[in-house]
């Protein structure tokens, strides 16, 4: 892998603190960054925490009466799922989003915009419904 | 023609793939969270149940498949934009295949016990 074109120097003014207190983002770079980190999460640790909540609730009653009536019940951990359900709702929505800018639909600013605060909200607003019912 | 090669195909398959596998996991996701709401709040047997049906199964492996793919391209993305030296690159690709494998392993172990 020669990475050619990583070895030019080009102006670049990403660092930390410019990051974090310069660049301000637009709402649909929101959508795109909460996107690409609900996915970095859900990618680990949230599928592995799944995995391990799928086969102690698969493996026995006991399994599952652990899992829903005491794993479940801590506040660390109902704390994590509800990241781990808001960034699938995240995701979900983000992503239904992309598939129609990839159709060409939706692409100037204004309904960019638009599209953009209904994700994010709706992944909060699922989040919470889902969150709420399955807690 | 020169070309560069910095470690992705730049071709259709990998962003079509990543479009189709997130379809199906979309739908995989609604028709499970609809069973999962209407049983509610969920019982063992109706859990232990739903898995226990071969349909269910071989959607939830297909699900797992499609993730497996729709990850290897998302998180390869993440590691080509931010991660530029190329062993540290290579080590993070391997470790991202790994993951998924036992991922996929950890699943069929699940299903099929």
């Amino acid at each position: 892998m020669a990475s050619a074109s990583a070895k030019k120097i080009r102006p670049k003014y990403l660092s930390l603190p410019a990051l974090l207190f310069e660049i301000r983002l637009p709402v649909p770079g929101w959508v795109s960054i909460l996107h690409r980190i609900s996915g970095a999460l859900l990618f680990f640790p949230f599928v592995a925490w799944a995995l391990y909540l799928l086969d102690t609730s698969l493996r026995s009653e006991q399994g599952f009466q652990y899992v829903r009536a005491e794993y479940l019940d801590l506040p660390l951990v109902k704390l994590g799922m509800l990241v781990f359900i808001w960034s699938y709702c995240h995701h979900f929505c983000a992503g239904i989003r992309f598939l129609f800018l990839d159709l060409d639909k939706g692409v100037d600013l204004r309904t960019a915009r638009i599209t953009s605060w209904v994700v994010i909200v709706a992944g909060l607003v699922l989040a919470g419904v889902l969150g709420s019912k399955l807690l | 023609m020169k070309r560069l090669v910095v470690g992705a195909h730049y071709g259709l398959r990998d962003w079509l793939a990543q479009r189709v596998t997130a379809a199906i996991m979309a739908v995989y996701s609604v028709i499970v969270a609809a069973i999962v709401l209407k049983n509610s709040p969920l019982t063992y047997a109706v859990w232990r149940d739903l898995f226990a049906q071969g349909w269910m199964r071989v959607a939830t492996l297909l699900f797992a498949a499609s993730l497996a793919w729709h990850v290897w391209v998302g998180v390869r993305d993440i590691i080509m934009d931010y991660v530029k030296p190329d062993g540290l690159r290579l080590t993070l690709e391997i470790v991202t295949l790994l993951v998924i494998a036992a991922y996929l392993g950890w699943t069929v172990q699940i299903l099929w016990r």
